[in-house]
């Protein structure tokens, strides 16, 4: 994850080896070269294939170009493979072209506007044709026009909106002269984590509207009910990321206006943003709706381009208090930024607008038919191998497909077992414990991206299948034990070592609470 | 006059003529289909159809081809140049997800050595447990440092049963928006010191003193000024916090952002000029950086790190459990690019100490001879000091006995013959110039805006803005030396200014007015969204006149001007 880092003390450095294995070799007299060459044969026949590479200290001296390059080409070659990994919603396969493209635009600074005047162009394009895209109201001529902005992902993009959410409910409160220290947020408790991190971030009370055993998605009613006057804005997920259903937008937006409420509604539209406008484009849940203040998305999700992209859109400047926006002068050009980060790099937006107009609604809406083909079949497949469904079918949500083993008091192993049992044969399928009061839930989920076909999805069909099959022949402790195992040496993250124990086991997330764990996006 | 509607009308008649419905779908070359001369490229909403790869990298290459020449932006600290085989990982790792630990464990445990080699860069003392994270850029950086100064502040309140809903932060007016940004979007009072001369336009220890309060949750100490390269003194307001602590009992700490200057003073033989700066001082709890300046690394990566895990409030930290696994988060953004981090091991270890040691020591060099260069005219004198020697300042008596050691006794295993940056003042290498006094007294009419807009039209980017307050009547031209930047590189740039020079002297006032009226920057379409950034801008001009009492349509309206870093 993001990587806080312990850095090893002195005595824990035990020369460069994590595991000595020292004692263990056998002293035996070699004739071997001892010219201690910089570069002179090929790259293995370097000093420096023979020398670990430095992990804790800079080295003093330089070191050849080609080595470097390789040495940390063969170690990159212990990740995974993407294909395979059906844990994840980030995009893992682009056109040649746009890889290009993006290549040639690597060393663009994206804030540097003054400097690249066609890649801020480029964003505005992109952020124009988004906003069309989410309904933003554009015709009527009266109204101050949308506005939006690129971002590094989905996180920035909510965040984003906290804020201006916060800062526009804190502004009419001083206006009426009423106290500002106590604002929540509306949200179900299957949010993405970033929804937790902006709240506790901008100091902001979490009020969590509860998943039940067969409800995963939010509960309109109860929703609106837990509206007060602190209330900076509700949260609505469409497409949340464990079931990938759409929580009901029009159904709350409409509950607020039955009740004469103004309560700002953001959008997440991580995954959904680019899926619904083009598989059901009739679901009323974006600008079209009058209490949808603002909807981000995810470029680098179904928007189908590298990590590192997302975007967030308002329906009108008036949503955006300006006192959080911040002008770069630069050189007679004046832009406005919201965005918590600063220098960037400007190939993803430029992946971003290949992409739109390379593919065209047309094309879009073709790829999203394809996943939504895969999912069904993929479902159906999965019903008919015994598993209980979860997710929905046929573009009622994303293209996902969440299930869950069978009630049986016989069954030996349970969801995380089946999901190790995967990982052995290479495939990365997440099992995870549901939203809080759903009664500890467990799931296994598989997200369908652009890359993964027909074929694939029969290859994976097939090998649960076979991993079944294996497991119901071990018994309780045998499926334990195989499973500390495969998760000591099949999985990464288990062998972390670099995790802190000081911040092991917090207590103030929805998963250090109740155990839900987050799923990857 | 608007260009697109110009063209719109044209494109109108032209299809009429044709007969409409003839849409060619030849596709021999990328300049053989439909976009090449019959339709425009769609700009407000996305086409019904698509276009195939080829075309639409055709034209959205010639439509770059409008973007200003990276190496030619003297005014950006952002890298531009990464070797061949550094571009080649990149390429082949652009996919990957920096988030996604499970997937990519090698790329992760790249970013985990990354940090663990920054933080002894820094002098991390023994036994503390340092703790670090990879960010976006610098701003992420700054953000989570105040964040955890914030909450680190506000539990000690808590525990005290004080009162915590005014706090406040102290920076220089030379700071970056970014610290500026933190205060405001995380409710902190930005208490920003004007600057002056003596300050060196830098945080002034002076003022840092009666700004201090119990409500003060820190110092944010900028390691070099993006306005004249100036490193801000650490130790001096270390001091000053030190004192402020025996007479007080609060304990105030600081964060150091060395964006630029991270991966500059460590390797440079001028150091910070004997005067500590990283985590030998005790009060430094937190550095970040940005791999972007002189990390070589191309834009989207920053670093931070904290001098022990006690400094980063549990309160702060996300848990997430994958598989089996646990990973600790703390940033604001989750899935992200991971290649940039890949590259800047790549350098770490490619380049080593020595490697950048050369690299960072080339741009000095090649500052302080611009340096002297601007000088040598007559014209022009320079507000940074990095080609001066070292000042022997009082009230820093330390400072100088080791710069003056250094100079004097040169150790041995340095047998150096040419002369460092250990012989100059230290600093980023950045030239900020202006005209003389006698310049401006004997040509009145020539503006320093007119010799950038100038350099404008010879593919040179060279931002004059004026300094933070309150030494806002001074306008600098500002021309960061970056590694791309070499000796031939400056040969051409001070003709360049040189002759532009020359030729406003020469010319009378009437022509340079309409010069100046033609401001600079190529025209773009003018878009919903500048049109409300004008409204927007207008109206915060306004307000924040009237806050601070501002004639309006000054001509650098906001009081202080930001650069971008």
């Amino acid at each position: 994850m993001v990587h806080l880092t312990i850095i090893p003390k002195e005595d824990e450095i035990r020369d460069g080896l994590d595991i000595p294995l020292t004692g263990a070799l056998k002293a035996v007299h070699l004739q071997l070269a001892n010219d201690e060459d910089r570069f002179t044969t090929s790259v293995y026949g370097s000093k420096f294939a023979a020398a670990d590479l430095p992990r804790h200290e800079m080295p003093d001296e330089e070191m050849p170009k080609e080595v470097a390059y390789r040495m940390i080409k063969d170690e990159l070659s212990l990740d995974g493979n993407p294909l395979l990994n059906l844990a994840s919603f980030v995009t893992t396969y682009m056109e040649e072209e746009a890889e290009k493209l993006m290549t040639e635009s690597l060393p663009k600074n994206f804030i540097d506007y003054e400097e690249y005047p066609q890649t801020a162009d480029i964003q505005n394009r992109c952020v124009s044709m988004i906003g069309r895209l989410f309904n933003a109201p554009v015709k009527d001529a009266e109204a101050s026009s949308a506005v939006g902005t690129s971002s590094v992902g989905s996180s920035e993009a909510i965040m984003l909106g906290v804020l201006a959410m916060k800062k526009r409910w804190k502004n009419k409160r001083i206006a009426e002269g009423k106290p500002v220290d106590k604002p929540n947020l509306i949200m179900s408790s299957a949010v993405q984590v970033c929804w937790e991190k902006a709240t506790r971030y901008f100091e902001v009370e979490e009020k969590f509207v509860y998943c039940t055993p067969d409800r995963y998605v939010i509960d309109p009613k109860e929703t609106v009910d837990l509206v007060d006057e602190n209330t900076i804005g509700i949260c609505c997920i469409l497409g949340t990321t464990y079931t990938g259903e759409y929580e009901d937008v029009k159904a709350v937006n409409d509950l607020l206006v039955e009740r004469g409420l103004d309560t700002p509604i953001h959008v997440d539209a991580a995954s959904g943003g680019f899926v619904a406008p083009f598989v059901v484009p009739d679901l009323e849940w974006d600008f079209r709706l009058k209490n949808v203040v603002s909807i981000n998305v995810s470029g680098h999700k179904y928007g189908l381009v590298y990590p590192g992209v997302g975007w967030v859109v308002w329906r009108s400047a008036e949503y955006l208090p300006q006192e959080l926006v911040f002008n770069i002068n630069y050189l007679g050009a004046d832009q406005a930024s919201f965005t918590l980060n600063f220098s960037k790099g400007a190939s993803q937006v430029i992946g971003q607008y290949y992409q739109l107009i390379r593919l065209g609604k047309h094309g879009y809406r073709a790829i999203m038919s394809n996943l939504t083909r895969t999912a069904d079949y993929l479902a159906e497949s999965l019903a008919a191998l015994g598993f209980i469904i979860m997710s929905q079918k046929s573009g009622q949500g994303l293209p996902l497909v969440a299930f869950r083993l069978k009630e049986d008091p016989d069954r030996t192993y349970d969801e995380f077992a089946l999901a190790h049992q995967l990982r052995v044969r290479g495939w990365i399928v997440p099992a995870y414990t549901m939203a809080p009061k759903t009664e500890g839930l467990k799931m296994l989920r598989i997200v369908v991206r652009e890359d993964f076909s027909r074929n694939r999805c029969d290859g994976l069909i097939s090998d649960i299948r076979s991993c079944q099959g294996i497991l119901e022949q071990m018994d309780k402790e045998t499926v334990k034990k195989q499973q500390e195992f495969i998760h000591k040496h099949h999985v990464v993250s288990g062998k972390a070592s670099h995790n802190h124990p000081k911040y092991h086991k917090e207590k103030h997330s929805l998963q250090g609470k109740t155990g839900k764990t987050h799923s990857i996006c | 006059v608007d260009p697109e509607e110009i063209i719109h009308h044209l494109k109108d008649i032209r299809l009429q003529e044709k007969g409409s419905g003839s849409q060619r779908q030849n596709h021999l070359t990328p300049y053989n289909s439909s976009y090449a001369s019959q339709e425009d490229i769609p700009k407000y909403k996305i086409p019904e159809n698509g276009t195939p790869g080829d075309t639409v990298y055709a034209m959205l290459r010639d439509e770059l081809d409008l973007d200003g020449r990276p190496n030619l932006n003297m005014a950006s600290f952002v890298n531009t140049y990464i070797e061949k085989d550094a571009q080649k990982l990149f390429v082949e790792n652009l996919g990957k997800n920096l988030s996604d630990n499970d997937e990519y464990p090698a790329m992760i445990s790249f970013s985990d050595r990354c940090v663990s080699i920054l933080a002894h860069l820094w002098g991390v003392q023994k036994g503390e447990k340092a703790i670090g994270t990879a960010t976006v850029g610098s701003s992420e950086a700054v953000h989570l440092g105040g964040l955890a100064m914030k909450r680190r502040w506000q539990e000690k309140r808590r525990a005290e049963g004080k009162d915590a809903y005014k706090p406040n932060i102290i920076m220089g007016a030379n700071a970056q928006v970014a610290l500026e940004k933190f205060a405001r979007y995380f409710d902190v009072e930005a208490r920003i010191l004007p600057v002056s001369a003596k300050s060196n336009y830098c945080l002034d220890p002076a003022l840092v003193k009666e700004n201090l309060d119990e409500n003060t949750i820190g110092v944010f100490v900028i390691l070099g000024s993006t306005y004249t390269g100036h490193y801000e003194p650490v130790e001096e307001i270390h001091k000053i916090l030190d004192d402020f602590e025996s007479q007080t009992g609060i304990d105030i700490p600081i964060h150091v952002d060395a964006a630029s200057g991270g991966f500059v003073a460590p390797f440079t033989y001028a150091k910070t000029g004997g005067q500590k700066w990283n985590f030998e001082l005790p009060r430094v709890k937190s550095i970040n950086v940005s791999g972007h300046k002189y990390g070589l690394v191309t834009p989207g990566v920053g670093w931070i790190v904290w001098r022990d895990e006690s400094f980063l409030p549990k309160h702060l930290i996300f848990e997430l459990h994958y598989l089996g696994g646990t990973e600790y988060s703390y940033t604001l953004n989750f899935s992200r690019p991971g290649a940039q981090v890949i590259v800047q091991y790549y350098n770490l270890i490619h380049l080593g100490f020595q490697g950048y040691r050369a690299v960072v020591e080339n741009c000095l060099s090649n500052a302080r001879l611009l340096s002297k260069a601007l000088e040598a005219t007559g014209w022009y004198t320079c507000v940074s000091d990095i080609h001066r020697p070292p000042q022997k300042q009082a009230g820093s008596t330390h400072a100088s006995s080791s710069s003056s050691l250094s100079s004097k006794d040169t150790p041995a295993d340095e047998n150096r013959e040419e002369e460092t940056s250990a012989d100059y003042t230290p600093g980023l290498p950045v030239v900020s110039f202006r005209f003389t006094d006698e310049f401006q007294q004997e040509y009145p009419h020539v503006k320093q805006e007119t010799v950038s807009l100038l350099m404008r039209a010879r593919q040179w980017i060279i931002p004059n803005y004026a300094l933070p307050p309150n030494e806002d009547q001074t306008e600098i031209l500002r021309v960061v030396i970056r590694e791309s930047f070499s000796f031939d590189l400056i040969d051409r740039l001070v003709t360049d200014l040189v002759r532009v020079t020359e030729t406003l002297m020469e010319n009378d006032e009437v022509d340079l007015s309409l010069l100046q009226q033609h401001q600079g920057g190529r025209r773009r379409p003018v878009t919903k969204d500048d049109k409300r950034t004008q409204k927007e801008e207008r109206e915060r001009e306004e307000r924040k006149g009237e806050e601070r009492g501002e004639e309006k349509g000054k001509r650098m309206g906001e009081g202080i001007h930001r650069s971008v870093c």
